[in-house]
């Protein structure tokens, strides 16, 4: 594994900013960071740069196994480098859903053979997610899983809900919520309101989250354990996770690139690219995540990514599949629509994510530490001009972005360079 | 005009433009022989993804009188049941040489994807509970036959708007026509949010019945769910039914419209669906009218043919 010097680049390290500074990889590790330092390699110039920890994202749906057809380890590894992620946490609603420790270990398995990304598995909190006993949490806590969800449905549940959380107490396990009351979202297809209203759709109204919320809330302060919001979508979540921090529960919440940047008004033309669970909301929802962010009540950006096939998009709304695409945008979308300084960026692209998912080799720019790194001009234009995904249900394709991936620096050699991915150039370290 | 897909900002102008033309197809109706060769080595594909009776032959009824070919396609016998999707069946369509699509889809902004798909003229002829524009054409239509315009006229639209295409085309239709609208339902059956409407709304069809030109009844649509937002259809009834009581009410020239179909005993009373004030005979034939002026317009058909 060659050494080599990123130079000239503001250097956002656990300590924090360097200015007009260098970062020398040697040995897969960091070895020095300072001015002027003698270069050891090949020397990179990263003038306009940061360089920060690698990306980690704690949302990414992978579909591998059971649909490969969407995506897959490869090509979501693939994706998550162009995009800057170093690390990601692989959701469990694959098919069959991750609720067992074998099928976790697949996933890690699957992840180190393609090499581009750590990709840790999160596990079920119900067996199949089916919300009605626990999944096998031994077993998935064994195999290395510290993150458990049922991602695309909320454990509706109380009581399972509350022993899994105490399981998991015990543990420090995370319990990881997509807060959406079945109830009161059944039939919805976009955020209830002036646009519903219009075009004649059942909407998601903002309680069905912030009910969720509110319950899971109180469970947390029954059982203590680590909860993390998912998705975070409404002005009110965001006001609750904010009080509930205050208190001293240990809570986290995530905001996704697409509820930063899209309201409810890009449904009107029923474009299906437009359509994710929870639903995009209202200008006034989209000013609290952003400021949520900045603030810190908002611990982390996670995609959320979410690929699926033309031929499963390309239908009228109703009938076309929540979610969509963002690992190779989201640092852009933050960074265009945010604006936040580079040590806060860094925090909740990196840092944050790294430490709800217990990561200790992710999310830290020290020397010493593991040389996974990303080098990310923020006034960079983002290449919106194709995907590594195998699915292009991404609503940022065309569209104008600020921030562009220069390179990726993964376990201390190159998985992006140049913008391009350093596997398909054939220039792999 | 190359597609019809929502009444939604269409302007006075163009609706003005496709009643002139309906009133003119009116009269050709009523001609011994009641058909023109405007529309001659024409094909109209009549696409009807979701069940219809009514507006599916009154599309054909109007092709035909224009003397176009018609295609006519129906959910329950076909290529869907197979697996097809939207997109290559309304290929295949194209493929056979349709020259414009009716569609009609359980979806919301299917015709909006027809027309992406395909690049023909599209007719929305209603998706979801979205938009049915020559449903807004063929009321506006007949309000205009019988008060000669909708300047100032006060109309109440009543029943399940929230689930409710029709409302959401003849509201706009007809405040752009320069009426004022009432939309009169219970909480529930009101949309949640009616910024962007061009109406007023409230809760009690008593209040508003002596106001009014026109009172439009909408059908309880159970299958959309209407079924399970009151509690009882009696209740129903009992407060926003057109029962012979409240018909007695209104004033003596005002008129009673209604979409079809409808369920006499809930939201009509059987003496108030036969009286001549009620007019839903007169939007039936008026539909046939309204279609031929829209597939003429969008088909560039001439009249001198």
């Amino acid at each position: 594994m060659p050494d080599f010097t990123l130079q000239n680049a503001l250097v956002v390290t656990a300590a924090g900013l360097a200015d007009n500074s260098d970062v020398v990889v040697a040995d897969g590790e960091i070895a020095e960071i300072g001015q002027g330092l003698e270069a050891r390699g090949e020397a990179i110039d990263c003038a306009g740069s940061w360089i920060g920890p690698g990306f980690v994202d704690v949302h990414t749906h992978l579909r591998e196994p059971g649909q490969e057809w969407k995506e897959d380890i490869a090509t979501g590894s693939r994706a998550a480098a162009a995009g800057g992620y170093t690390a990601v946490v692989a959701m469990p609603n694959t098919e069959p859903a991750t609720d067992a420790g074998h099928l976790a270990r697949y996933v890690v398995d699957r992840g180190a053979a393609v090499d581009l990304v750590d990709v840790v598995p999160s596990g079920c909190i119900t067996a199949n997610r089916a919300g009605e006993k626990l999944a096998h949490l031994d077993e998935l806590w064994a195999a290395g899983v510290t993150i458990f969800t049922d991602d695309g449905d909320s454990v509706a549940d109380a009581g399972l809900l509350r022993r899994a959380m105490e399981y998991l107490a015990e543990r420090d396990g995370v319990v990881a919520q997509h807060c959406i009351d079945a109830g009161l979202a059944a039939g919805g297809q976009m955020h209830e309101g002036e646009v519903s209203s219009l075009l004649g759709m059942t909407g998601v109204p903002r309680q069905a989250e912030e009910m969720v919320i509110a319950r899971d809330l109180s469970l947390v302060r029954l059982t203590g354990v680590r909860y993390h919001v998912q998705h975070l979508s409404t002005a009110g979540g965001v006001a609750m996770i904010a009080a509930a921090k205050a208190e001293g529960l240990r809570v986290t919440a995530e905001a996704t690139p697409h509820h930063l940047y899209f309201d409810h008004s890009f449904v009107a033309d029923t474009n299906p690219v437009y359509k994710m669970m929870p639903p995009l909301r209202e200008p006034s929802d989209l000013d609290a995540l952003r400021e949520g962010l900045r603030t810190g009540v908002i611990d982390v950006v996670g995609t959320d990514h979410a690929p699926h096939a033309d031929h499963e998009k390309d239908h009228p709304w109703e009938d076309s599949p929540f979610g969509v695409t963002g690992l190779e945008w989201a640092a852009a979308v933050v960074n265009t629509v945010v604006k936040l300084e580079p040590a806060q960026f860094f925090s909740v692209m990196s840092s944050n994510p790294a430490a709800l998912a217990d990561m200790t080799d992710q999310g830290r720019l020290e020397v010493g530490a593991s040389a996974n790194l990303v080098v990310f001009d923020p006034t960079g234009e983002a290449n919106t001009t194709r995907t590594l995904s195998r699915s292009s249900n991404s609503p940022y394709l065309g569209r104008e972005l600020r921030g562009a991936v220069r390179h990726t620096i993964y376990r201390g050699r190159f998985t992006v360079r140049d913008g391009e991915l350093a596997e398909l150039a054939g220039a792999m370290g | 005009m190359k597609h019809l897909l929502t009444m939604e900002g269409v302007d006075r102008a163009t609706l003005a433009s496709l009643l002139d033309d309906a009133d003119e197809f009116y009269e050709v109706m009523h001609r011994p022989i009641p058909k023109v060769p405007a529309l001659r080595g024409k094909t109209v594909a009549t696409m009807f993804f979701e069940p219809s009776t009514r507006t599916k032959l009154s599309f054909e009824r109007a092709a035909k009188a224009l003397s176009a070919d018609t295609l006519s396609f129906s959910p329950g016998t076909s290529s869907l049941k197979k697996g097809e999707s939207l997109k290559d069946t309304v290929l295949t369509v194209k493929a056979m040489g349709a020259d414009l699509m009716v569609v009609r889809h359980t979806s919301t902004g299917a015709a909006w994807r027809v027309a992406e798909w395909t690049d023909l003229p599209v007719v929305n002829g209603g998706d979801g509970a979205h938009q049915h524009p020559t449903q807004a054409l063929l009321d506006s239509l007949t309000l205009r036959q019988h008060f000669g315009s909708l300047d100032g006229l006060r109309i109440a639209i009543v029943g399940d708007i929230r689930h409710s295409r029709v409302a959401r085309s003849d509201v706009f239709a007809f405040n752009t026509l320069g009426a004022e609208v009432t939309l009169v339902a219970p909480p529930t059956l009101l949309p949640p949010d009616l910024t962007g409407w061009p109406a007023t709304a409230s809760n009690s069809l008593d209040d508003v019945l002596t106001e009014v030109d026109a009172i439009y009844l909408l059908r309880v649509q159970a299958e959309r769910g209407g079924a399970s937002v009151f509690p009882s259809v009696a209740e129903y009834r009992e407060r926003f039914g057109m029962t012979d009581a409240r018909f007695n009410r209104l004033k003596p020239d005002t008129i009673v419209l209604h979409p079809g179909p409808m369920i006499r005993g809930i939201e009509i009373d059987g003496g108030v669906a036969d009286d001549p004030r009620c007019k839903v005979l007169e939007q039936v034939t008026n539909g046939v009218a309204v279609r031929m002026a829209v597939l003429f317009q969008l088909l560039g058909g001439s009249k001198d043919a």
